[in-house]
């Protein structure tokens, strides 16, 4: 695989007093066709990141190569070939959807015609409407919009969803999904672990400026020994509880079952191949369910068990 | 690959400078309060100064006579001219009216020699005009003969009243605080809106970008330059001595300047609150000094080199020879390059310090 965006040893510090170390040896490599989160919590360093690698802010040491170019030598032909959205960029509130995608077509040599574009991100509606009349979730799809525009191989978003409600998020969900399915690169900041679980292919975790764990969603709540878990209590007391046990154990997606005289929960890596056997089985040793619930690990439990701290300042407080 | 991902076969150009231009365009005029205050003001500005300065009808003359035989006959006489407002007083309240201004002076009529004693005070301006007005008067009534046939032809030259300085100034001033809040201010707020970023991380030329600000700016200066010279005319009856060209090709020029000076105060400011703060500094001893309202020569001698430098003194003054005096190029030539030399050194020092990010 071809690398898209990669980094090493990548280090920014803030001159001031005192000076803020936002980023100490950061290396990442972004593979070409995936979509990358860098998951942390708020002044990890993923701002200063990414726009470092944008060429936006120099580093204060380390190497940053950008579809095999650098920013020194190519910044005019990688211009071109990248869309970028900012973590908080106002457009102008008194010009229409239309006309800021078209400006900021206007910039680049090829790219999507502007309409196209706006109906990528389901604006159509909207197209002749002020930005001021736009939603929060809608003013971020132009964002991401406006950095679709000049057609680019590699997207930077720093924190896309931030802020907006489910719908909203889901909805740029999909705009990146389709971008990624056409076989360009994503490169996303974020501090949903959500997000980053359900969207990026692969997962940089960092905290005060460094990895601290990257891979795949499945492989990072694998590193913690999570798996999606299946409890379900039935109105048994032992014997056919034990027997329904042993059963479930013998399929391959199942890691582990711990059972109890009228509860089992199990570990399994896919749970939708599970349940259809699980009812399969509850029918066949005659047991009545009475209640069911799936949850899955997630990222959190991986920075949790990593930093001893949670994630977003909120769960911190309710923890 | 580009190609492939275009779905529509219509192949547009695309102008950056002219969607830049388009966009501050539409932005302007979509700013009601902005349009009014870049083109009503100036206009309301110039309405209430002509008014309040508007020239006087010729002023009277206020002569007292003492009360005492003949009085009513020196009354009489000098009442035929129109010029002058006669009363009869007592000697003493003809005293206290000279006293206190209410009277430019009075006649104490006395017997055959001195027959009149003009009482005056000659520190004050108009008694000695006061004075030789009476005498002429009375003299000639006491049978006194013009040695020569004069005659007097009275004309008010237009471009000699107060509102034809006026609108030169007012024009000048118009295209400083359009320069300096036109570019200043709308820069700094691309940049406090992180728009200036988010065009750097675009393909973007800054050329493109600083040439569609600044002909925006020119294209909202027109109207702007339009309304006030034809409300001038309409108005007041201020016309145009000089040559067209001559007066377009200064205007530009000063606009450019002015936007030059805007794009250099704004080149590092973070804040609205420190741009506008900045902008009333560099605009202040202009307003006051440059001759908007009032003659620069008002001031004293020690403070004309700096005031001859400022460049909103330069271009009122070139203004006034091309619009009033009807001066050529060569002329004006030493403002001309005083103002290049601003536009040329706030535009370069602009360039090196200006600040994309905030
Ligand atoms: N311009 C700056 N000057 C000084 N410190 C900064 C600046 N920008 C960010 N920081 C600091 O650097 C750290 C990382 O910030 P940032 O990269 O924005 O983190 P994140 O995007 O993950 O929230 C924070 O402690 C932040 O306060
Ligand atoms: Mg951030």
């Amino acid at each position: 695989m071809p690398i898209a965006v990669r980094c090493e040893n990548l280090r920014k510090t803030y001159s001031g007093k005192p000076p803020v170390e936002a980023v100490r040896g950061l290396d990442l490599a972004v593979e070409s066709g995936e979509c990358f989160g860098v998951l942390g919590p708020n002044g990890a360093g993923k701002t200063t990141t990414i726009e470092i690698m944008e060429g936006l802010l120099p580093p204060t040491s380390g190497d940053v190569e950008i579809l095999g170019k650098r920013w020194k030598t190519a910044e005019a032909e990688l211009r071109e070939r990248i869309g970028i959205s900012l973590q908080e960029t106002r457009l102008s509130e008194k010009l229409s959807v239309s006309e800021t995608v078209t400006l900021f077509r206007s910039f680049y040599r090829g790219g999507l015609n502007p309409a196209e574009t706006i109906r990528r991100v389901s604006l159509e509606e909207k197209s002749k409407a002020w930005i001021r009349t736009l939603s929060g979730g809608q003013k971020q799809r132009l964002s991401v919009a406006c950095a679709l525009v000049g057609d680019p191989d590699l997207l930077f978003l720093d924190e896309p969803t931030t802020g907006l409600d489910p719908q909203s998020r889901r909805e740029i969900w999909q705009i990146i999904r389709e971008f990624r399915s056409r076989g360009r690169t994503v490169l996303l900041t974020t501090h949903y672990m959500d997000e980053a679980e359900r969207l990026c292919d692969r997962v940089a975790i960092v905290d005060q400026g460094q990895v601290i764990a990257l891979g795949t969603p499945r492989e990072l709540i694998a590193s913690v020994g999570g798996e999606h878990m299946i409890h379900i209590t039935v109105d048994e007391d032992g014997v056919e509880t034990g027997r329904l046990a042993d059963s479930l154990e013998s399929l391959p997606e199942v890691q582990g079952v711990r059972a109890e005289p009228s509860a089992i929960e199990c570990a399994v890596t896919q749970p939708h191949s599970v349940l259809p056997r699980l009812f399969e089985m509850l029918s066949s040793h005659d047991i009545n369910l009475t209640g069911l619930t799936t949850r899955h690990a997630s990222l959190e439990d991986v920075f949790v068990k990593l930093t001893g701290r949670h994630l977003t300042e909120q769960e911190t407080a309710q923890a | 690959m580009n190609q492939l991902h275009t779905p529509s076969p219509k192949t547009r150009r695309y102008s950056p400078l002219r969607e830049m231009v388009l966009v501050r365009l539409r932005e302007f005029y979509r700013e009601p309060e902005a349009v009014f205050w870049v083109y009503g003001f100036p206009v309301i500005m110039m309405a209430a100064l002509g008014i309040a300065f508007r020239d006087r009808p010729i002023e009277k003359i206020s002569v007292d006579v003492q009360a005492g035989s003949d009085a009513e006959q020196v009354v009489e006489v000098l009442s035929q001219e129109e010029v002058f407002e006669v009363a009869v007083h007592n000697e003493a309240v003809c005293r206290r009216r000279l006293r206190i201004g209410r009277s430019d002076l009075f006649v104490e009529v006395d017997g055959s020699s001195p027959r009149f004693r003009y009482h005056f005070d000659p520190t004050k301006p108009g008694s000695l005009v006061a004075r030789n007005a009476v005498n002429d008067v009375l003299q000639r009534d006491s049978g006194r003969e013009d040695a020569v046939a004069v005659e007097n032809v009275e004309k008010q030259e237009p471009g000699g009243r107060y509102i034809d300085f006026l609108v030169p100034g007012l024009l000048g001033m118009g295209l400083m605080g359009g320069g300096l809040w036109g570019i200043g201010f709308v820069t700094v707020d691309l940049r406090i809106r992180r728009l200036l970023k988010r065009f750097l991380a675009t393909p973007m030329r800054k050329t493109d970008f600083l040439a569609g600000l600044m002909i925006s700016r020119m294209a909202f200066m027109v109207p702007e330059v339009l309304t006030m010279l034809f409300f001038g005319w309409l108005v007041f009856g201020v016309k145009i001595e000089g040559s067209l060209l001559l007066l377009t090709a200064l205007i530009l020029l000063g606009a450019t300047m002015f936007a030059g000076i805007g794009l250099l105060v704004a080149s590092r400011a973070r804040t609205l609150e420190a741009v506008s703060g900045i902008m009333n500094l560099v605009m202040l001893p202009m307003w006051v000094m440059s001759g908007i309202f009032f003659s620069t020569d008002r001031f004293p001698d020690a403070a004309q080199p700096f005031i001859q430098a400022l460049p909103l003194t330069a271009l009122n003054d070139a203004l006034r020879a091309v619009m009033l005096e009807g001066s050529g190029p060569m002329v004006i030539a030493a403002e001309c390059m005083l103002m290049l030399a601003w536009a040329a050194g706030s535009f370069l020092l602009a360039l090196k310090w200006f600040r994309w990010d905030n």
